[in-house]
């Protein structure tokens, strides 16, 4: 059990958090022929966007209600129907998310209402579903956002069902904002090797994977289809991946009677384990050969990595899913947590086998990463990383120093043992080499007789 | 925010700009800040500009005023390179909470303030205000001018809440900023009639220090360079220069019209991209040297070290002419600073299809159509996806732009180059533009475009032999 702290510092120093509305906005990228809108000043937007083409070295769409000073005086309302005609002639998108920020949550435009009256100003918008989610900047963290925009789109968008359900092959998976496109790749594969049917919210596999489209498109490249979560109601179960996606399951529940699971993590051998045996409890299918096999090369590679791991002192700032992941999967590896940090406030924290979490910035992640052997957190740590000579492993967003952020993988029996591999190469690149002084008498007395028989 | 919004408008009156006193009395007085289309906006807000432009000054520690997204998202974004001091880098921000606009955020700045000067004693805290400690009414000016006394440092406010205006307009606010509270503040220990300020260069990459030898060389000494590689005592201490260049002619030149009003330094204009404006500028700070008392004999010295560096250039860049010959560049980048690679491109060879004109002034026009012929398309406002189709049809063989339109280009399996600000490779100087004419050579010519733009086995008549000749 670890104590949870916040911090109380008056001044962040190098942030490890980032804001909610961006956390929305890359929800809403999960969704087909979408596009995210930000109801603040350009900056809101503009920052954003930079963020993840340098994350997903890919275009993102993302726009802005590009709030004037005077505009957010007199209150936003013209600026968002604005934004909204615009963006419907120049994109004809299907879906547009529209995420609150903290200018135009002091201001206090009703975002909610204003749709229901642009909606009646506008009918020729009508095929175009808006969702709209409150997620001021000075509250919460990223996940928050994510998590929040998830529940908000299925409280707008998903339609209660008509007939019972249990039978159908159909599950939801509601995958948290730590799962990259590659892992959702790899759990779709998972789901439909059970002859599942999968489907995601969001889905960032269709949207971010990195692939070459056949014409250009100003929105989304891919992701799940507004019809897709309509009916998301006709599913046997939703999976949840995350603690964040917990409201949101609950939230589908409640809508459509859609029984949930939550697996708080699916990194590591007893994580998947779980997972496998869910799905081969709810699908009735016996698990596959291709994940005996795996399950199988995953114990194989703990083995030959766990002289690697063993006795490590790690040092891990994330957002509280990704630490519990990482942080978890580490110490099954044998690592002590020297120092957890992470952005906000959740149910995981507790749980993270560390003395103390603290809810704080990297600069406190560099005080306490004194002596450790491994930071792992997103680029920012870079400079930490090289002022105490640690290697960082880079993992959750932004990662803009290195290829393939999408396609990083952290879930399932393959993505472990790979992390395993990636993780354990770089401790083993930084092994200590021994030099004559390494095991020089350590008491002082001794260390005297030494010093006095060198020659000065 | 009155304050400010005079500030503002008189920003807006510079008369440094050529733009601004072209129009009438009626629409200079609305200012340079375009209108912005809800929906349909690209770009930074006010605040990322005095950021993009203050940032450099390496010693200082920039404190954002403001929730977490304004720094949280931004930090260490930007490749403007220090000799020395890394503090730059150290990102700080009060990162507001509910509680702070409840019951207002001077208390939180103060105490942030406080807690960077004692944990890391920089030479001064440059504190940038945003929208959301603007709206509740937070006085940075008060704050920092009450911390500036108790401290014992200077703390100086930046006010660009980002909702004020765009990026451009936000290099402006730092630039007046740096005016009312850094420039002059300090003397200099010693001055030399060779003493010179660059304004308006950051840095990036690296590039202040592909033209600095060639100052060394020449004796000339960069009392400031606003902002790249500077520090503080550098840019309090730059009144005392005998001459200026003005890089980034859009972003600041208040600060060098200011500095020529109030303490006599002429500027001019010029770049440090392309053989011919590199020259230029040499010529340019040398003689105006010479004109505030330098020893004419610079003059002579500068034109020697110009023709061997040519020479070189030139020499260095001529190999390339075999393989770029007729090779097809679209350039897609806001104002005069692309313009200045045109010579050195077409001097390999290349011929320029294509350009865009949104953001140049009817004289760049003129110099684009002088410099091209009437071979190329002047684009007045070319959308991504007729880009895409551009690049599609193969009507150009490589694409010159900023990050933005990086995808349009690469989605399209056409070679791209960056030459906006977020690049990598530096390209100023002599030595810039031979770099420049390298990577486009590696461009194009690396191996993967023949590959990437095979069909798929699925999508063509191809037997299996004729796919292992490829592999053969």
């Amino acid at each position: 059990m670890a104590r949870v702290i916040v911090g109380k510092k008056h001044c962040t120093v190098n942030p490890l958090k980032m804001g909610q509305p961006i956390g929305a906005a890359l929800a809403f990228m999960g969704v087909a022929n979408s596009m995210p809108l930000l109801h603040g000043s350009q900056g809101c937007t503009s920052f954003g966007l930079v963020l993840f083409v340098r994350h997903f070295r890919e275009a993102i769409p993302m726009q802005t209600t590009a709030m004037s000073e005077v505009a957010t005086v007199l209150g936003g309302f013209d600026n968002v129907e604005q934004a909204i005609v615009n963006i419907a002639t120049r994109t004809n998108p299907s879906f547009i998310g529209i995420c609150s920020t903290g200018v135009s949550e002091i201001k206090g435009d009703d975002l909610n209402g204003f749709l229901k009256v642009i909606r009646a100003a506008h009918p020729e918008l009508d095929h175009i579903a808006l969702v709209d989610v409150s997620t001021p900047d000075f509250e919460g963290a990223f996940q928050d956002g994510w998590a929040t925009a998830v529940t908000r789109m299925i409280e707008e968008l998903v339609e209660i069902p008509l007939v019972e359900t249990g039978l159908s092959r159909r599950m939801n998976v509601l995958p948290g904002c730590h799962l990259t496109p590659g892992d959702i790749d790899e759990l779709r594969d998972i789901f439909e090797s059970f002859s599942m049917d999968p489907v995601f919210l969001p889905d960032l596999s269709g949207a971010l994977d990195g692939h070459i489209p056949t014409d250009f498109t100003p929105t989304t490249l891919g992701g799940i289809s507004v019809s897709q979560i309509r009916s998301m109601g006709s599913a046997c179960w939703t999976v949840a991946i995350g603690e964040q996606m917990r409201g949101a399951a609950i939230t589908l529940e409640h809508r459509t009677g859609v029984p949930y699971v939550v697996f708080e993590r699916l990194t590591g051998l007893s994580a998947n384990d779980a997972l496998m045996a869910f799905l081969s409890r709810a699908s009735g299918v016996p698990v596959p050969k291709k994940y005996r096999r795996q399950r199988s090369q995953l114990v194989d590679a703990m083995l030959d990595g766990h002289f690697h791991f063993g006795g490590k002192k790690a040092a891990i700032a994330a957002e509280p899913d990704l630490l519990s992941a990482m942080s978890h999967w580490l110490h099954e590896m044998g690592c002590e947590i020297q120092v957890a940090v992470t952005t906000t406030a959740s149910p995981v924290l507790e749980g993270i086998p560390a003395d103390e979490v603290l809810v704080g910035d990297l600069e406190d992640l560099e005080l306490g990463a004194q002596g450790a052997d491994l930071i792992v957190t997103h680029s920012h740590g870079r400079q930490a990383a090289e002022r105490l000579g640690i290697p960082l492993f880079r993992v959750g967003i932004p990662v803009f120093d290195r290829l393939g952020a999408g396609h990083q993988l952290t879930v399932g029996y393959r993505g472990t043992r790979d992390l395993i591999f990636d993780v354990g190469n770089l401790l083993m690149a930084n092994m200590h080499e021994p030099s004559p002084e390494t095991w020089m008498p350590r008491c002082p007395e001794a260390r005297d007789l030494v010093t006095l028989q060198m020659p000065q | 925010m009155s304050s400010l919004g005079a500030k503002v408008q008189k920003v807006f009156e510079e008369p440094g700009c050529a733009t601004n006193q072209a129009k009438q009395s009626r629409e200079r007085k609305k200012g340079c800040n375009k209108q912005l289309a809800p929906g349909a906006a690209a770009g930074g807000c006010a605040f990322d500009g005095a950021k993009i432009a203050l940032q450099p000054i390496t010693d200082v520690a920039h404190l954002i005023h403001g929730p977490i997204s304004c720094e949280g998202h931004s930090w260490d974004g930007r490749g403007a390179k220090s000799s020395g001091p890394l503090l730059y880098r150290t990102s700080f921000t009060t990162g507001m909470c509910e509680q702070d606009i409840i019951f207002g955020g001077e208390k939180h700045l103060y105490k942030a303030i406080k807690e960077v000067v004692e944990k890391y004693n920089p030479p001064a805290v440059f504190v940038y205000q945003t929208c959301i400690p603007a709206m509740i009414g937070d006085d940075i000016e008060a704050v920092c001018k009450a911390a500036a006394l108790k401290l014992g440092k200077p703390i100086v406010p930046i006010n660009v809440p980002g909702f004020v205006g765009s990026k451009n307009l936000g290099n402006k606010l730092a630039g007046e900023a740096l005016l009312d509270y850094v420039i002059g503040t300090e003397e200099p220990t010693e001055t030399t009639p060779y003493d010179i300020n660059i304004i308006g260069e950051y840095n990036l990459s690296g590039e202040l220090w592909q033209v600095k030898p060639l100052l060394d060389e020449l004796g000339i000494r960069i009392l400031a360079c606003i902002s790249g590689d500077a520090k503080y005592h550098e840019v309090a201490r730059s009144h005392r220069a005998r001459a200026a260049m003005m890089v980034c002619s859009k972003a600041m030149i208040n600060v060098a019209r200011k500095m020529e009003e109030r303490y006599g330094i002429p500027f001019f204009e010029g770049s440090f991209y392309g053989i011919g404006d590199m020259s230029a500028s040499l010529r340019n700070i040398s003689q105006l040297l010479v004109d505030r008392g330098a020893p004419a004999e610079l003059l002579g010295r500068t034109e020697a070290v110009i023709e061997r560096e040519e020479a070189r250039a030139w020499e260095r860049i001529a190999p390339f002419k075999a393989r770029l010959a007729g090779k097809r560049a679209l350039l897609f980048t806001g104002g005069v600073k692309s313009w200045s690679v045109v010579a050195a491109m077409q001097e390999a060879g290349m011929v320029i299809t294509g350009t865009s004109v949104k953001k140049s002034t009817p004289d760049d026009k003129e110099r684009i159509k002088e410099l091209v012929k009437d071979d190329a398309h002047m684009f007045n406002d070319l959308k991504p996806r007729e880009m895409y189709k551009l690049l599609k049809d193969a009507r150009a063989d490589i694409m010159l732009s900023g990050g933005r339109t990086q995808f349009v280009a690469l989605k399209a399996k056409m070679p791209w180059l960056d030459i906006n600000q977020e690049r990598h490779h530096a390209f100023a100087g002599y030595e810039g533009m031979v770099a420049l004419i390298k990577e486009i050579d590696k461009a194009l010519f690396n191996p993967i475009w023949e590959q990437v733009r095979r069909p798929a086995p699925w999508e063509s008549d191809v037997t299996p032999e004729e796919l292992c000749l490829h592999v053969a």
